[in-house]
């Protein structure tokens, strides 16, 4: 004896839906992440050009603006790239705060003998640390407002001047170290999300950790050492 | 040994509830922590006080019917289930904390018992091959490689004990859903329901309210069958790869 099972039809999976689901934010999450790192690499080998001299990094800044040239008019790449950071932050930032609500609505009462877990508040209160770090990293170094000895054009001398402030050092470094921390747990998690399920990707965050942070951190300390005037 | 412990007591699932300190003496090295409990609880008829709830029912760790967070531990200090944990672990003289999962989707029943039918509604979803039953079928009518046979077979081992939503920081339940759509998805029979299951399974698994996996790891050192994280980075595959 045999009976047919009704077997009902796939539901349509609009973007709504991947955007309502855990998983989906979390993929948004990842590749804005990701996304976001790739930036941080190239940002951080452009800075190590001032340890070329300061016709090499303000030739360097100058040449940012005319990329795309002359398809592009001047200084267009740089707000293209501009638009799609802002775009990435803003969806990393808006899943970041919608998963974190969601994840402790999913516990509403807490344990007593309650234990912290040391990935989960860095990634959350370094994120936001972080965030606000961005806005100020802006204000001082790209606009220039926040930063009395900033030259527009001049990258060289804004950063000497910049780092020359030892309380401007301290908020970098500290920024840097939570950075490295939040991209220590962020970029192998980011590609746990999108199916890496290899142990070793643990490891490779480390690395991307530590050269990003490395390579950021060494600027600074060559200006408080001396090495760049 | 003698022991302090402080559990949590409600009297049902509208009571507050709160911690209440219990003294037990005459506790053996080789007793399990449920047999502790069934020790206090005895004690606590002879007085005429209410006995401490808590669920169990096979006693040899496969159940999945037993399950209290000990000391902030799901399972206790050793990666094994409530029962399968002996006083050994223990020094004499420690005090214990113990109580129930914590989460939205496992409300409290009474004292240390919670409702674990979020799992039931998250299998009901798809955690299932639709085939005919019957007699089963000739072992080798159908072909399975090895490895995609020990993929299945670990992750067939979860018990749906739901340590890993109690020790989640997020609550979430992704390390049960990712066992049982690996298991499935991973074999031949779970081909033809493969992208639906796990769409369906993650969409009730978020109805639940159970939180966002954020890749800590507490879930896999508290899972006492052993399920890893690369199950969890299976289901995003899965996941993504019924999205598309």
């Amino acid at each position: 004896m045999s009976t047919d099972i009704a077997v009902p039809p796939q539901k349509q999976r609009p973007v709504g839906r991947f955007w309502a689901s855990t998983i989906g934010k979390k993929t948004v999450m990842a590749v804005t992440g990701l996304a976001l790192v790739a930036y941080l690499f190239a940002h951080m080998l452009g800075n190590l050009k001032i340890f070329l001299g300061a016709a090499d990094i303000n030739g360097y800044a100058a040449w940012l603006r005319t990329i795309g040239e002359p398809a592009l008019p001047y200084g267009v790449f740089l707000w293209i790239a501009r638009v799609g950071l802002i775009v990435a932050v803003v969806l990393h930032i808006v899943a970041a705060a919608q998963l974190s609500l969601r994840d402790r609505r999913a516990r509403p009462v807490r344990y007593v003998h309650g234990r912290v877990s040391f990935a989960t508040s860095t990634m959350r209160w370094g994120g936001a640390t972080l965030a606000v770090y961005v806005v100020w990293h802006i204000l001082d170094l790209t606009v220039g407002v926040a930063n009395r000895d900033y030259v527009d054009g001049q990258p060289y001398h804004n950063i000497v001047a910049d780092f020359s402030v030892w309380w401007v050092n301290v908020i970098y470094i500290v920024a840097l170290l939570m950075l490295g921390l939040h991209l220590n747990h962020g970029f192998a998690s980011a590609a746990r999300t999108l199916g890496v399920a290899t142990g070793t990707i643990r490891t490779v965050g480390t690395v991307v950790a530590v050269v990003i942070t490395g390579g950021f951190l060494v600027v600074p300390i060559a200006v408080m050492t001396g090495l760049v005037a | 040994m003698k022991l302090t412990l402080r559990i949590w007591r409600q009297s049902g699932p509208r009571d507050r509830g709160r911690m209440v300190t219990y003294r037990v003496e005459d506790v053996s090295p080789d007793m399990s922590f449920l047999e502790m409990l069934d020790v206090l609880n005895q004690d606590l008829i002879m007085r005429g006080e209410q006995p401490v709830a808590f669920d169990h029912d096979c006693r040899e760790g496969i159940c999945g019917s037993c399950g209290v967070v000990i000391n902030g531990r799901a399972h206790g200090p050793e990666r094994t289930t409530t029962c399968q944990l002996h006083m050994r672990s223990f020094a004499d003289g420690d005090v214990v904390d113990v109580e129930p999962w914590r989460a939205k989707g496992f409300p409290v029943v009474k004292d240390l018992v919670v409702d674990r039918s979020a799992f039931d509604r998250i299998i009901a979803a798809g955690g299932y091959v639709t085939a005919p039953t019957g007699s089963a079928p000739e072992a080798h009518a159908t072909p399975v490689p090895k490895p995609d046979a020990d993929v299945a077979f670990d992750n067939a081992t979860c018990i749906g004990c739901g340590a890993c939503v109690a020790a989640c920081p997020n609550g979430s339940a992704m390390l049960f859903t990712s066992a049982k759509v690996t298991h499935l998805n991973v074999l031949p029979q779970g081909q033809p329901e493969r992208e639906r299951r796990v769409l369906d399974m993650v969409e009730a698994m978020d109805q639940e309210g159970f939180g966002g996996c954020t890749n800590t790891g507490e879930c896999v050192a508290s899972c006492p069958k052993g399920i890893p994280l690369a199950s969890i980075a299976n289901l995003n595959r899965e996941f993504l790869r019924a999205s598309r």
